[in-house]
């Protein structure tokens, strides 16, 4: 689950980590307030989204007064952003940041992320910073500088020292960033992080070390024992079908295509999706619809699945594994009656009692096209969706 | 032969009253296993399926003599329930449970490594042995005792591979299903290692998906360690980057973990590659020449 730039600062703020004054707002009137009582006379307005690349898309601005501000706010607040991280929607700006205005000497990178590899947490810094860190890593790996966390000894200030020496920075900035890297640390280990990414971590005119973005990501599964994190969730930055397929403990990712998907299984549903394209097809979404396919999650699937009005056809693939088959046949025959359901639809049921499960399909009266093997169900698919059954 | 368990393996069940463990504890009993007991605490003196309950991991040990233990605790509770198992003589550990917190699994992945215990999982279908032990959720029927090694991070396509090399007539020595977690107990290579070393395996298949760098990794050890032929698909072709694909693990990040990348890895080591799911038994026959 990621949070806003102003959640994460708000999170820095109580792990003592240093952070532009800032308020967010969610008016024009609102963000006019806010600069008047930030004081001073320049200030940096930010659009709300859960995107990088803001700045580019004219989602940053640096204001010399008010109305500019004012301007700022009326221009974003209720549109979206269009990123080269979004899509061509863009995601709705509901905040704006109002900060303070900081004089910048130079940017650094700072990071922290579960390193798969290792199986361990990772803290990175680079002296690379503002720019897009992926690319660093590609180009000139020897930039960005690595401690790895052993879960059970935990990090020190030795390891904060061995980055600051990295990093070049000299002894008041040293001890600045051994209190952001302790708090970073504490921050995501406490908290249950996935990502925190602080690009750009600056050095400021007067010398000090300022964490001027704020990026972070929440393990989803954790959120049970972080109930301040879950209270964050902006549910307008999330995909509409995504967020209530989730409700129904669905996972669905929406593609372009128009084949349908319904699989049991996220492996099993990525492979379906790649059988598809094999075949010719263009599979319109990947869903796991999970162990127990009884009619009520399939028929939640099916509305999930027909809200994208690009899909005319849907393939099921079930492998039946410890459920009958003809227990999720009969879910599927009173799923599609139930809902009225136009488009073909092919079946492939593999498992437990597959033979009856297939029979009361081909029994049914609706448009079903059973299938006996994943390979054909991937051709019976591609051609209904092209019309040629 | 097989890898990690056979008809001898004692095996316990940790959160055996609740009803997935007690589902398909039935059907591992059915199945063979020799299922000893379990542990449900505050439970301990009681029966259930015909079989002791232990208030802990300790106790069902010593009283039973069990060596491996199948998890189904809820997620939050996991942690506690592996290490109390790694701590108590279980040499291994099968977590089924999905959607245990990451940095859980970052502390536990080291104090059983640190104690010499095998985990599988978590968010896995668990291991079988054809024909001898099942310690997991995968249906019995659709396996036959044989000569195929399977590992797979995902479950259903685990079945398929399964599905396809019994049809085919050879057969599995045993199916290992590592899971669909960022941080698994046991990654690929401990697996490929255990069967290169089993004399009954004669062919492996392996299953990857999106997300992560092991199958890359998997592809080195494969081509400096592994003599017996690989078959290998990764599932995620399709898939987009920047978003999980259901499990937790199953996310291209950063341009990282693509399924054109592991192919590619895989294919560079001498591991023949199936673009499609369908084709993992055919995979297997023209590798082998059975």
């Amino acid at each position: 689950m990621n949070l806003h730039e102003y959640q994460a600062k708000q999170l820095f703020r109580e792990f003592n980590i240093a952070v532009s004054d800032g308020v967010a707002t969610s008016s024009s009137q609102e963000a006019e307030e806010a600069a008047l009582s930030l004081g001073g006379s320049k200030w940096v307005v930010k659009a709300q989204v859960h995107a990088g690349g803001r700045g580019k898309a004219g989602g940053v601005e640096v204001a010399d007064d008010v109305e500019q501000i004012r301007a700022f706010a009326d221009k974003w607040l209720g549109k979206n952003l269009v990123t080269f991280q979004t899509d061509e929607k863009g995601q709705p700006v509901n905040q704006i940041l109002v900060e303070t205005c900081t004089s910048i000497a130079n940017e650094l990178y700072l990071g922290a992320v579960i390193d798969r590899a290792s199986q361990r947490l990772v803290v990175m810094a680079s002296t690379e910073g503002g720019v897009n860190i992926e690319e660093v890593a590609e180009n000139t790996p020897q930039k960005i500088f690595k401690i790895e966390i052993d879960p059970i000894k935990g990090t020190n200030s030795s390891d904060a020292d061995k980055l600051s020496t990295l990093l070049g920075l000299d002894e008041k900035q040293s001890s600045q960033f051994r209190n952001i890297y302790e708090g970073i640390v504490r921050l995501f280990l406490e908290k249950d992080l996935a990502l925190l990414e602080v690009n750009p971590l600056v050095v400021t005119e007067a010398g000090d070390l300022l964490c001027l973005d704020a990026k972070i990501n929440v393990d989803s599964n954790a959120l049970y024992r972080q109930e301040a994190l879950t209270l964050m969730r902006d549910a307008s930055q999330e995909d509409e079908r995504e967020a209530k397929a989730a409700e129904w403990d669905l996972s669905y990712v929406a593609l372009d295509g128009n084949i349908g998907c319904m699989v049991n299984g996220a492996g099993l549903a990525m492979g379906t999706m790649d059988i598809i394209k094999l075949h010719g097809g263009e599979p319109a979404n990947f869903l796991d619809v999970g162990g127990t396919a009884d009619s009520e999650r399939v028929s939640e699937a099916f509305k999930i699945i027909l809200s994208d009005e690009n899909v005319n056809t849907v393939l099921i693939n079930i492998f039946g594994g410890i459920v009958r088959c003809d227990v999720i046949a009969n879910g599927i025959v009173e799923a599609l009656t139930v809902m009225g359901v136009s488009v073909p639809v092919v079946v492939r049921l593999e498992g437990n009692n597959a033979e009856v499960g297939l029979k009361t399909l081909d029994e049914c009266d609706l448009n079903i096209i059973p299938a006996s093997s994943l390979e054909e169900a991937a051709d019976l698919a591609v051609k209904a969706s092209r019309g040629e059954l | 032969m097989s890898i990690l368990i056979d008809r001898k393996t004692k095996v316990i069940c940790q959160g055996f009253t609740g009803g997935q463990a007690t589902q398909h504890c039935v059907q591992c009993i059915e199945y063979g296993t020799d299922l000893v007991g379990g542990v449900t605490p505050g439970k301990g003196g009681q029966t259930h399926l015909d079989l002791p309950v232990f208030n802990t991991v300790k106790e069902a040990v010593d009283q039973t003599g069990a060596s491996a233990s199948i998890i189904f605790v809820p997620a939050r509770f996991c942690k506690a329930s592996i290490l109390e198992a790694a701590e108590s003589g279980i040499s291994l550990i099968i977590c089924i449970t999905e959607g245990i917190p990451t940095i859980d699994m970052l502390e536990v992945k080291v104090r059983c490594d640190d104690l010499g215990v095998r985990l599988i999982g978590p968010n896995c279908p668990g291991i079988i042995t054809p024909g001898e032990c099942k310690m997991g959720i995968m249906p019995g029927n659709i396996h036959l005792p044989g000569k195929v090694g399977v590992i797979s991070r995902s479950g259903t396509l685990t079945y398929e591979a399964v599905k396809q090399t019994t049809d085919l007539g050879f057969g599995q020595t045993s199916c290992v299903g590592i899971g669909g977690d960022p941080i698994p107990g046991s990654s690929f290579i401990d697996i490929l290692g255990l069967f290169q070393d089993d004399p009954q395996t004669e062919a492996i298949v392996m299953v990857g998906e999106i997300g992560g760098t092991a199958e890359e990794a998997a592809a080195e050890f494969i081509q400096s360690n592994v003599t017996k032929p690989v078959v290998s698909y990764i599932a995620g072709v399709t898939a987009p980057a920047g978003k999980r694909m259901g499990h937790a693990g199953a996310i291209i990040a950063g341009g990282k973990g693509t399924a054109e990348d592991k192919f590619k890895a895989l294919e560079a080591a001498g591991v023949h590659t199936v673009k499609s799911p369908a084709d993992i038994g055919k995979g297997i026959a023209e590798v082998t020449g059975w």
